[in-house]
């Protein structure tokens, strides 16, 4: 199908932006990347009245090291944070996730923040984004705030964003040289959405982890973090029977959540194989 | 909302200027507009990968991308690439593999695999797969079309050896 009509506006600055987001409320979307919303235009499943292209936007743009940060730009695109020296060196788990994405001429163009304030439970880099303690940096009309991916995937499609907010960007904390990190996704085919997905990032000594984030996406309404599972591996040597029992905890404590074609108690069982994986992956290293 | 936006583009080497509704997807501006015909439309929703053009030398869903946001852009589709290297072995080694049936996705798989030799040279078999995951071939069962493609991959390796 053809989308609907609507204007189109290249925004030169933030400030035009969020002047503009502050006039046209629910009728403006903001355009980067396009990979999701041109499919919803397309299928007339959303008809604003106004797009604003906010890819000229350079504050917006670009991965940096930035004092103890990374900074990676909401408009950096997915083969961006593939081919990147500097996440390959200090986020690494995002340089093995981001193959999973879609397919290469779609993550040529889809980004990083439209990604995460899109908030989609089966995608990567919300997941990601939890697993490596990301901070998001907001920006609106009043200023700028600062919110933890911990507390900014509130639910399905929803985030911590406000109405009159864009994303600008993340920081996230250097990967040191004791970060281990596993990223496991199951799907029908390459590409495809996740069946079921696990981010896992820890600091590793010898054989025992610390700091642990398993972070499970495609299982509810948002990505999860195991906590009761980290807090049993936390700090112990990672036997058989300590993974049998981190397994065992994922499974009791997610409350997964059916998708068109999998079972919720499928899931279930899911988190706890991915998680048996992500630890001995992690074992491994 | 009639509101029309002035574009300017390179398509293929050409210079093009024109004056479109800003919903227009750029498939439909080369197809309907410019009559280029290489680009086919197929799902319209970023699934099968037969609308695959190059906006600035990478490959791109050629429905999920307006042409409007082709403003200043350099724009290639399969009828201008045809003259050049990696993509007319593709081509000869497609028609020697037998790579195609009906050829609905032939102008985007072709594209597809151009940025996978250009950007993985030393992909396996395996890798190819993943790459062109994102290309529909309701035909071939996939079979040949890599064949054809480990074919380019391997006739590169041997010459920079």
């Amino acid at each position: 199908m053809k989308a609907a009509a609507f204007d189109y506006i290249k925004a030169q600055s933030v400030p035009e932006v969020l002047a503009l987001m502050s006039k046209h409320g629910d009728d403006a979307r903001l355009i980067a990347g396009g990979q999701t919303l041109l499919a919803t235009l397309n299928m007339r499943l959303s008809e604003p009245q106004l797009l604003i292209d906010i890819t000229q936007l350079a504050e917006l743009n670009g991965i940096e090291l930035s004092g103890e940060h990374l900074w990676i730009g909401a408009l950096v695109t997915h083969t961006e944070i593939e081919n990147s020296p500097l996440i390959q060196k200090y986020a690494p788990i995002l340089g093995a996730a981001a193959p999973h994405i879609a397919h290469r001429a779609i993550r040529n163009l889809g980004t990083w923040g439209g990604s995460l304030v899109y908030g989609d439970p089966a995608a990567e880099w919300p997941a990601c984004s939890l697993a490596v303690n990301a901070t998001m940096v907001l920006r609106g009309l009043q200023g700028e705030r600062r919110v933890l991916a911990a507390d900014f995937f509130v639910d399905l499609y929803t985030t911590a964003l406000a109405p009159d907010e864009i994303l600008m960007g993340t920081e996230i904390p250097l990967a040191n040289t004791k970060q281990v990190f596993s990223f496991q996704e199951l799907a029908r085919r390459h590409g495809d959405y996740a069946i079921a997905g696990l981010a896992a990032v820890a600091q590793k000594t010898g054989q025992t982890l610390t700091a642990c984030n398993f972070a499970f996406f495609s299982i509810a309404t948002t990505p999860v973090l195991a906590k009761k599972a980290q807090a049993i591996v936390n700090g112990q040597i990672l036997s058989t029977e300590l993974i049998a029992a981190g397994v065992a905890m994922a499974r009791s404590e997610i409350e997964t959540m059916d998708d068109i074609t999998n079972s919720a108690a499928a899931k279930t069982h899911l988190v706890g194989v991915l998680l048996e994986r992500a630890l001995k992956t992690m074992l491994a290293e | 909302m009639n509101q029309k936006i002035p574009i300017e583009m390179i398509v293929n080497g050409n210079t093009i200027q024109a004056e479109i509704e800003p919903r227009r997807h750029l498939v439909d501006f080369l197809r309907e507009d410019l009559g280029l015909k290489g680009p086919h439309l197929g799902c319209e929703q970023g699934a099968c990968g037969a609308c695959t053009v190059r906006v600035d030398g990478q490959i791109v869903r050629g429905c999920l991308y307006l042409a409007v946001q082709a403003n200043g852009k350099v724009v290639d589709t399969v009828e201008g690439l045809t003259a050049q290297g990696v993509l007319t072995a593709l081509q000869n080694a497609f028609l020697r593999r037998n790579a195609m049936q009906c050829g609905f996705c032939s102008s985007g798989m072709l594209l597809s695999a151009a940025e996978l030799i250009e950007q993985r040279p030393e992909a396996t078999r395996e890798q190819v797969r993943e790459w062109i995951s994102g290309n529909y071939c309701r035909c071939t069962g996939y079979h040949s079309i890599v064949d054809a493609i480990m074919n380019v991959l391997e006739a590169q390796r041997e010459q920079t050896e």
